[in-house]
């Protein structure tokens, strides 16, 4: 997030895109719901009529995959409105004319036609952005989990460019992110381009800094690689995969396209998996070694804000179970690496901030309970809760990007003719390896739906309450049907929480080019009743 | 600017409590004044994350000019304005009002498993002396027993009518879950028709059980550990489910986790949790845990064994691969669950280990 979670009551203005925050990030949704009583307007994008949907003066049911045509258009009602903040221009960007002359054709009309919503919806919403004094953007993994991720997240950056819209209370550009550490695995470097701190692999500064720092005079330059790569690379006999250390992901129930996971897994020489439950992901390793759970591990972990904060152990570690460091250090040493003689989460952390930038004016007895939010550049710093402030954090001036739209990798058609798109809900997490296991948790979600209009399931011959069959070019599963509103017509939901009924063995359509993250939210399916 | 109190019209707003003589910005509550001077004034329907509700009147206080004692929750300091806090008269209407209140439960001492604030009740009628049995007769309130929701206890004979969960759920939540219904004796906590939790829009935050305070709404979860001996330690942690990053106090009591108590002062939530930061912790202490490190063996069957012995056979395949197919053979996937030092020593692992960027987590899928 650009701007803290404290700042979401202060906008006047707030363009809510692929964000199903109510269910998945109920706490920071508070704070919207605060706004909306202090008077702020709300619109939400959104292809079903979520409890955040509910909410808005204005929701635009748009047409899964359709985001680009949307931002697109409302670029371009700002601009012909003259409602963008030309002093920010002026000061901070660059590119604007080609940006301006690139938009004007985008009309709404001419969004309507893909996004499936009403011209004049579309043009509604970017007047109230566009005259928003304090305009914020909230958008989750609905807006990133596209071919067209990047394209998506950069036209949600040139609005608020073009309003000036960033660097200040109550506005920004703000990704709620899924997992509790998912934002600080970036931070520390579990990530193929970057070394701790966003420091990219192929600079030659930072690959003498690591050779030196790891003791390791073999390292690449460059040469990154992401899972989605390494996953169709597994077995391969010229520059395959053979091998994998798997920490705490139940990788064939969360990724795309199973079958292809499994097989990928299936094929190595060698798979070791640490996890808290032997997962179906843990089933396949060949060795498993028990990691202490939350509760018994000392840590640190970064929210969406960046604010780094310590977790602390408050029962020891169930049966053998060690902290994950502990065991990765455990086979690094038998291996012979050099650099792994941590004896407390407090050494490894210490280490991190020593080589991180963004990191440096921190260690684990000044972070207390989430004093600071990154970048720390030196001790003594109060840490950044609002970023780009007076220039943006590389120095350069905001780039408008000229983005076009592009369909999903596959579209609907005589053979698959609805779209499925997933998510999660309220009562689960993921896969419900924790949540599945808690008590109390069956009564209020013991089983996966399928959500279809009613009128899509009269039209389908689906009755309410009984099963479906959905296929997709992947293969098939079978759900129970919900008929509700909250799916608009021709497009179906369900979540990816429970194993048994996995929808990720339809997904898997397609990958973003840029970040190869997998096209889960679109995917075309046939349904008949089973 | 008004609101600036380095400014000279700021300063100027001053207030005697007790004979201190403090400044105060505009649009400050007497109570709010007095708190910060470290002023013990009692409340029970007070929650500093929602708005002054004057139900409960313990905080009167005396003002220097006005006939009657006035709520200081609700009453904004005014400039010149002399209060005093507890002197003896109004030391005895609280004892009065808190006689009464205690009059109307069924008992007055909760186990403090029940919610964050269910002692404050009893800590009160303690401190003024009021469970002296002084007004006997009606009770108040209908616990709900049909309610066989899993998380919220909802014993409404403890009930005394502060609307706290009715406002925690309105104002912070924004889900209006739950109202009241009827006048006096006869008041109820109630939501639409009278329908259990599960059919109204209660989320199962927890909130409503967290801000009660006599433990009418109770966490059901927590209070199955009433039974065991050892006292109740809270450890200060954060949530690990979604990325907003709640604070939380784990419960234990020994080596058991027995509940989650969101933290007040959570920079990131400010005391707010959702149905799986308060309810869903039950999964570390499980049975399905993994307790010993596992091998896999030739008819696919896993066998448990030692660490040093599992270890060694996870690093012998690591090392075989790479000298089979060279040092690009092998892939890392780290956690985006897992604490910063499991993400940074993964990471280390592959660049220091094999000298590759074969490193990646999970945001990709």
């Amino acid at each position: 997030m650009s701007n803290p979670l404290v700042d979401m009551d202060k906008p006047d203005t707030i363009f809510a895109i692929g964000t199903n925050m109510t269910e998945c990030h109920p706490v920071a949704a508070t704070g919207l719901k605060k706004a909306l009583t202090k008077g702020a307007k709300l619109v939400v994008a959104d292809p079903r009529k979520t409890r955040l949907a509910e909410l808005a003066h204005l929701h635009l049911p748009i047409r899964v995959g359709s985001d680009v045509a949307l931002l697109l258009a409302m670029a371009h009602v700002i601009v012909r409105e003259g409602l963008e903040d030309t002093e920010f221009i002026s000061d901070r960007t660059t590119e604007i004319e080609a940006f301006k002359e690139h938009v004007r054709e985008f009309t709404p009309e001419w969004a309507s036609e893909i996004c499936e919503v009403p011209a004049a919806d579309i043009e509604q919403a970017a007047l109230w952005y566009g005259s928003a004094k304090l305009g914020a953007i909230y958008y989750t993994l609905g807006i990133t989990e596209h071919i067209c991720g990047v394209d998506n997240v950069q036209s949600l950056c040139n609005l608020a460019l073009l309003t000036g819209n960033l660097g200040k209370e109550g506005t920004g550009i703000n990704p709620m992110r899924g997992q509790n550490n998912i934002q600080g695995a970036g931070d520390c470097g579990a990530v193929p381009a970057n070394y701790p701190g966003f420091q990219p692999v192929v600079s030659e500064e930072f690959h003498e800094k690591f050779k030196k720092a790891y003791q390791q005079p073999d390292l690449d330059l460059g040469n990154a690689m992401t899972k989605v790569t390494a996953l169709n690379l597994c077995g391969q006999k010229e520059g395959g995969i053979h091998a994998m250390l798997i920490n705490g992901e139940n990788t064939v129930v969360t990724d795309p396209d199973k079958n292809h996971c499994e097989k990928a897994l299936n094929s190595l020489d060698h798979l070791v998996v640490i996890d808290i439950f032997l997962t179906e992901t843990a089933q396949m390793a060949d060795v498993v070694l028990p990691a202490s759970a939350w509760g018994e591990t000392d840590g640190v972990q970064a929210n969406t804000e960046r604010r780094v904060q310590r977790l602390r152990a408050a029962v020891p570690s169930w049966g053998d179970s060690k902290p994950d460091w502990w065991i990765i250090a455990g086979i690094a040493k038998e291996m012979g690496i050099p650099g792994f003689e941590f004896e407390s989460a407090k050494d490894v952390f210490n280490e991190l901030c020593s080589l991180s930038p963004i990191y440096k004016g921190l260690n684990w007895d000044n972070i207390g309970d989430g004093n600071y939010q990154w970048p720390v550049p030196e001790e003594g710093h109060p840490g950044t809760p609002i970023l780009h402030q007076g220039e943006f954090k590389d120095g350069k001036p905001g780039l408008f990007k000229i983005i076009g739209y592009r369909d999903p990798a596959e579209v609907i058609d005589d053979d698959y003719p609805v779209w499925l798109t997933t998510g999660r809900r309220l009562q689960a997490y993921h896969t419900r390896t924790q949540t599945g296991r808690a008590s109390g948790i069956d009564y209020l979600l013991s089983e996966e739906t399928l959500e279809v209009h009613p009128d899509d399931a009269r039209d389908w011959g689906l009755i309410d309450g009984k099963f479906a069959k959905i296929a997709s070019r992947r293969g098939e599963i079978q759900l129970k049907v919900e008929a509700t509103t909250r799916s608009p017509r021709g497009t179906v939901f369900t979540s990816f929480s429970f194993a048994d009924t996995n929808v990720n063995i339809l997904t898997g359509s397609g990958y973003d080019p840029v970040t190869q993250t997998a096209e889960l939210k679109v995917c075309p399916v046939r349904i008949k009743p089973a | 600017m008004i609101n600036d109190p380095n400014s000279a019209i700021a300063s100027q707003l001053a207030i005697t409590i007790d004979g201190q003589k403090t400044t105060f910005t505009e649009g400050e509550t007497i109570y709010q004044v007095a708190t910060r001077l470290k002023k013990d004034i009692p409340t029970l329907c007070y929650d500093d994350r929602l708005d002054a509700f004057g139900g409960c009147r313990l905080c009167v206080v005396e003002v220097e000019g006005i006939r009657n004692p006035v709520a200081s929750c609700t009453t904004k300091a005014n400039d010149g304005m002399v209060v005093k806090t507890a002197p003896p008269r109004i030391e005895k209407m609280r004892k009065t009002l808190l006689e009464m209140v205690a009059s109307e439960n069924r008992q007055i001492d909760v186990d403090p498993l029940r919610g964050l604030a269910s002692q404050e009740l009893s800590t009160l009628v303690n401190k003024y002396g009021a469970r002296n049995g002084r007004f006997k007769g009606a009770k108040s309130g209908t616990s709900n027993i049909k309610d066989e929701n899993p998380f919220i206890l909802r014993d409404y004979e403890q009930c005394i009518s502060c609307y706290r969960c009715v406002r925690v759920c309105a104002e912070q939540e924004g889900d209006y879950a739950i109202t009241v219904a009827n006048r006096g004796f006869h008041t109820q906590i109630t939501t639409e028709f009278n329908n259990d939790l599960r059919d109204s829009d209660c989320t199962f935050c927890g909130q409503c059980i967290q801000t009660c305070p006599t433990g009418a709404l109770a966490d059901k979860k927590a209070i199955r550990a009433e039974a065991l001996p050892e006292p109740i330690k809270k450890t200060r942690t954060v949530c690990p489910y979604c990325a907003v990053g709640c604070s939380i106090d784990l419960m234990t009591k020994g080596d058991k986790i027995v509940g989650a108590q969101p933290a007040m002062d959570g920079p990131a939530n400010k005391g707010a949790l959702c149905i799986k930061g308060q309810f869903t912790y039950d999964f570390i202490q499980h049975e399905d845990r993994l307790k010993k490190p596992l091998i896999k063996q030739a008819d696919g069957t896993f066998k448990e064994v030692e660490w040093d012995e599992a270890l060694k056979k996870a690093a012998e395949g690591f090392a075989k691969a790479k000298a089979k197919y060279g040092r690009h053979s092998i892939f890392g996937i780290a956690s985006g669950r897992a604490p910063h030092e499991a993400a940074y020593s993964m990471q280390k692992f592959i660049r220091a280990g094999f000298g590759t960027h074969h490193i990646d987590n999970c945001s990709r899928a």
